[in-house]
């Protein structure tokens, strides 16, 4: 539980991190770091090849070793407990021990439970498996990869067709086609892939850093054939995620099968690369665009294929297309997705899972069709700006994307951009200055929470939420110190357990809508209370209307400024403490969606699903980059971002979440790509030295402008989320930008000294 | 050792010898760097600063802070290759790992792999910076070992791979290193270290250059290059030196020198680009070299 101190902070306001003291001192106990005592250490084993089948296992040398406990294979657990759900939701799940298939490359095959973490790494390399290896597709072009439509794989897909796109394209005066791609990627949060497992009485505990405490209870429950009530699952801090915990992953279920089987905890803390293969990832994409315009510089046609790469058996896909289709206003649209199934790891949500690689294509095209015009960039997002959602035809709850493009290109000096390729340099260096629009899905989900008000004004908010770095601890105490009208530090919170009320997936940048909203309603129906045992005959507030009752300054204050201690106030609806169970179940989501959070499913409001309307956060990024002319190094001396997402909870808190995003983008766009052996198809640079991200001085100023925005349509709070839309825009900015510095445009991302060459 | 690629018996911790070893001496003459110095004393002396910006730049530009404030000079020399069928134990094919096995990486992910001083067997990069420094000021290697003292040119440290990647130096067993040893000139001051990479700190060189001039009117009466992030081995480039002797240092001269270094280039696909990297790298650090004050 974290409790602030400080001044007072209402929503809105920069209040700092309540849990920031925690972290730095090193207080704050992230699951692997929790103490266990007589606690055993586990060891995962891997497939060295990506297909085929498992042999033999010899396991003699390695139990052999002093401190050897138990090593678990699918030869004495396999029927013990079943897959996960997949990523996605669809098809079947690659397995790990429960049989001897090998699905990918560093598949979990077995693992290795001793008394030191030593003896567990020692016996896990004497481990020998003998394999029946077959030939593996590692992916796109490689032979045995299975091409299929998204729409046969997954019934519930929609290709978006509006107007006549092909004949549109066709007599265009103006035109662009071109295809793209996009590389495999991985999270690489800092804190790596870790899982204890405690078995007290029956029940399991499970400590692990997760996106979704509910979920991953509800999958274990599954898997092992278990009440979910059986099941606690804490994660209290979680060391960066991106969506690489929102998923249940196989690990859990043969920690806790380990830890039943010894009676006592288990506490597994995967190497770095192994969460290349037993996390999910980004999959490498492909994509075709046509655009076609006026000679104004109208739109006509957006076309947008993509192809995406899966596992075998998983469907998963992020279909972002859905938001290509509904960015600019065009009479014909066309889009569709293919999967192409190989033998990998299944790949899952990863920051803007869509919008990141989609958005990198179409951003890309429209900077091309803007040079094909002779039209300024800027001008022609401006000019097809959608007066309403062009698929559906849906309003927008709001859209500021013109807004964000005017302050973020003022910001960046954008008039004084010589629009030429390659005209503008500094000595030997070539500079370039591109831009790019981003959207992303206002979404928010059913979540629940309890709220304790006690007499001498201090609260205490529960709830299952994830603060995964992002700030959850202290917007949650801003809502309900600005709603009770107490100082922040008056509120502690509680999160990161199953035991509490369910808050659903920290994800898709619904999280912070879902949270605030919950707890402002909570708090509202405390004062609700208050104020009507206030109103009744023979009260100080006797005869009043209660909604005109406010809870301010730990006050119970009436429209005429008389005022009522808190504490007096509430010892009308309690002897103690006032505790409210609230639940929120917002518009748009499933009708059962809070029964359907507490069972750890999936019950969201998505801003490009709602009947009536569409709730999308919109943004424009603008990046200057640097190019040698001679050496063709690249660097980003600055990057400029305008963000329009409704209301902002914290501008501390988003603002780093927004400044985040944009680096990693900066990130994606130059530096990151997971190598593949195609022959073996397996991963070749699973480590931080091989797997190239920013270092300091890759990223110079980077600017967050958060534009003001109010949407009352989207939430009650109006909360749009900004975990996602920092980073959508930033590929094709960066490739932008590529383009003019040096007239070069590349296509396939990362950009590397070798395309300019 | 913790990739499970060498696996050793024994383990002798050779910190105490630092006393003897670690220092760094600047002579008349002579410059004599102690094989326990740590890359960041060295890299921050200021006489090495001034005389030998080379050394110093090329020690400033690998690793991290916290790295070169441990790493010693000795250590650095000896960096292995960072091929990743070389790193990871889970490949069956690699002759510097496992003699005889073959090279996954003739045909694998092989964007930084060398194109200088390869082999059928091996095309695993030399991955330090330092010994490009050595190499081009032609710097001695001193040894110790069970049979007495004894010194060689510091080229001659490191072998070919040829047919026996597995064996990376003429050390012989037993023998370790003591000390580095160079013959100061006062043109070396005119000498630099360029390092082309990914990303701007704390990554190995896709390509680089050590170079130092010894220049009379702008011609060049001796240049001396090396290479780094695209040979085998520490790599001098005599060829691309024998091009420039007696010549106006300027850019056709130095193109036409690039051109002589990569002479011979040999590429495997995603290395393709390495001979034009390395070539413009090269370049770029002679004009840029030229225009330093000596």
């Amino acid at each position: 539980m974290i409790g602030a101190s400080g001044p007072a902070a209402r929503i809105g306001e920069p209040a700092l991190r309540i849990d920031g003291p925690a972290k730095v001192s090193g207080a704050a106990r992230y699951p692997a770091d929790e103490p266990f005592a007589h606690a055993a250490y586990a060891v995962l084993v891997t497939s060295a090849i990506a297909r085929g089948r498992i042999l033999s296992i010899d396991l003699a040398q390695a139990r052999g070793l002093e401190g050897v406990l138990d090593i678990l294979t699918h030869e004495n657990v396999g029927g013990e407990a079943k897959p996960p759900p997949p990523p996605g939701g669809h098809g079947e799940a690659t397995t790990t021990l429960e049989s001897d298939r090998i699905w990918h490359d560093g598949q979990i095959i077995a693992v290795v439970v001793a008394e030191s973490l030593e003896a567990a790494e020692e016996a896990a390399r004497r481990v020998r498996v003998a394999y029946a290896s077959e030939a593996p597709s590692a992916g796109f072009d490689s032979p045995g990869a299975q091409i299929q439509l998204v729409k046969e794989a997954e019934p519930s897909h929609e290709d978006v067709r509006v107007g006549d796109p092909e004949g549109a394209f066709q007599t265009a005066p103006v035109k662009v086609e071109a295809r793209y791609s996009t590389p495999i990627q991985h999270h690489n949060p800092m804190e790596l892939f870790a899982t204890t497992c405690a078995w007290e009485d029956a029940r399991l505990t499970v400590l692990e850093p997760t996106q979704y405490v509910h979920g991953l209870r509800a999958a274990l429950a599954m898997q092992l054939g278990l009440d979910p009530a059986k099941i606690r699952v804490v994660s209290k801090f979680v060391g960066g995620a991106f969506g690489s915990k929102g998923a249940p992953s196989s690990r859990t279920a043969w920690i806790a099968i380990a830890a039943r089987r010894l009676r006592r905890p288990v506490k597994l803390v995967a190497r770095r690369d192994q969460g290349f293969t037993i996390a999910t990832h980004r999959a490498e994409t492909r994509h075709h665009v046509k655009l076609a315009a006026s000679r104004d510089g109208r739109l006509l046609a957006v076309v947008h294929e993509g192809q995406e790469v899966t596992s075998r058996p998983t469907p998963y896909n992020v279909s972002g297309n859905k938001t290509t289709a509904m960015l600019y206003g065009s009479p014909n649209i066309a889009t569709k997705v293919e999967i192409v199934r190989a033998d990998r790891n299944t790949p899952g949500f990863m920051r803007a899972p869509p919008e990141t690689p989609y958005m990198f294509a179409l951003e890309s095209a429209m900077d091309e069709l803007a040079l094909a015009l002779a039209i300024d960039p800027v001008q022609l997002r401006k000019l097809n700006d959608a007066a309403i959602e062009p698929v559906k035809r849906r309003p927008y709850t709001s859209r500021n994307l013109v807004a964000c493009l005017e302050r973020a290109a003022e910001t960046f000096g954008w008039a004084r951009r010589d629009p030429a390729p390659g005209s503008m340099r500094d000595g030997d260096w070539l500079i370039g200055w591109g831009c790019a629009a981003a959207a992303y899905p206002a979404n928010i989900g059913a979540a629940t929470a309890r709220l304790r008000l006690s007499a001498d004004g201090a609260a205490r908010i529960e709830l299952a939420a994830i603060d995964i770095g992002t700030g959850s601890y202290t917007i949650l105490a801003q809502v309900a110190a600005d709603r009770l009208g107490l100082p922040i530090d008056k509120i502690q919170v509680d999160i990161g357990d199953s035991d509490l009320p369910a808050a659903g997936l920290a994800a898709g940048s619904n999280h912070a809508a879902a949270i605030s909203n919950v707890v402002a309603r909570a708090c509202e129906t405390a004062r609700m209370r208050i104020a009507a045992a206030a109103t009744a005959p023979g009260t100080p507030f006797s005869g009043t209307d209660p909604a005109k009752l406010a809870l301010r300054d730990g006050t119970l204050v009436g429209p005429d400024g008389r005022r009522e201690p808190l504490g007096e106030a509430l010892s009308r609806v309690s002897g103690g403490v006032l505790e409210i169970f609230q639940e929120n179940n917002p518009a748009g989501a499933p009708s059962d969606g809070v029964r359907k959070v507490e069972h750890g499913q999936m019950a969201m409001a998505r801003g490009s699903d709602l009947e009536d309307r569409a709730a999308y956060g919109f943004g424009a990024q603008f990046v200057e980059v640097r190019v040698h002319r001679r050496t063709a190094e690249i660097r980003v001396p600055r990057a400029v971002g305008a963000f329009a997402a409704g209301a902002i909870l914290n501008p501390l808190t988003a603002r780093s979440q927004l400044m985040g995003g944009m680096i990693w983008g900066i990130s994606a766009a130059l530096f990151e790509a997971t190598e593949i052996d195609r022959r073996t198809a397996r991963y070749v640079n699973t480590n931080l030295a091989d797997y190239l991200t920013p270092v300091n001085a890759d990223v110079g100023a980077v600017e967050v402008i958060l534009v003001p925005e109010t949407d009352r349509l989207c939430n009650p709070l109006g909360v749009k989320g900004v975990g996602e839309l920092g980073i959508v825009g930033m590929n094709a900015a960066v490739a932008n930008a590529v383009a003019h510095a040096t007239g070069r445009r590349i296509r396939d991302l990362p950009i590397r000294i070798e395309q300019l060459l | 050792m913790k990739l499970d690629v060498m696996r050793p018996a024994t383990i002798i911790d050779i910190g105490p010898l630092a006393g003897a070893h670690g220092a760094i001496e600047v002579l008349p003459g002579r410059l004599r760097l102690g094989a326990l110095a740590r890359m960041a004393d060295a890299e921050a002396h200021p006489a090495i600063r001034r005389d030998f910006p080379v050394i110093a730049q090329s020690l400033r530009l690998a690793a991290s802070q916290q790295l070169r404030n441990m790493a010693t000079l000795g250590g650095n020399v000896l960096q292995r290759t960072r091929c990743p069928y070389f790193r990871d134990v889970g490949w069956e094919a690699c002759n510097k790992r496992r003699p005889g096995s073959g090279c996954a990486a003739l045909q694998g992910v092989n964007r930084r792999h060398a194109v200088l001083g390869v082999s059928d067997a091996c095309i695993a990069a030399y991955p330090g910076d330092f010994a490009q420094a050595l190499a081009a000021l032609d710097a001695s290697v001193e040894l110790a070992g069970p049979g007495g003292s004894r010194r060689m040119p510091f080229e001659a440290l490191h072998r070919p791979p040829g047919s026996t990647p597995h064996l990376e130096t003429t050390l012989q067993p037993g023998e370790l290193i003591t000390g580095f040893d160079i013959a100061t000139e006062p043109w070396m001051r005119r000498s630099l270290y360029l390092k082309v990479r990914d990303r701007a700190s704390y990554d190995f060189a896709l390509a680089s250059a050590a170079v130092a001039l010894d220049l009379s009117a702008g011609r060049v009466r001796e240049a001396r290059i090396a290479l780094g992030g695209v040979a085998a081995r520490p790599w001098r480039a005599r060829r691309a030196e024998a091009a420039l002797a007696g010549r106006l240092l300027d850019e056709a001269a130095a193109v036409e020198a690039a051109r002589a270094a990569f002479e011979g280039a040999v590429t495997h696909g995603d290395n393709a680009f390495k001979a034009e990297l390395g070539r413009r790298t090269l370049v770029e650090a002679l004009l840029t070299a030229a225009q330093l004050e000596a």
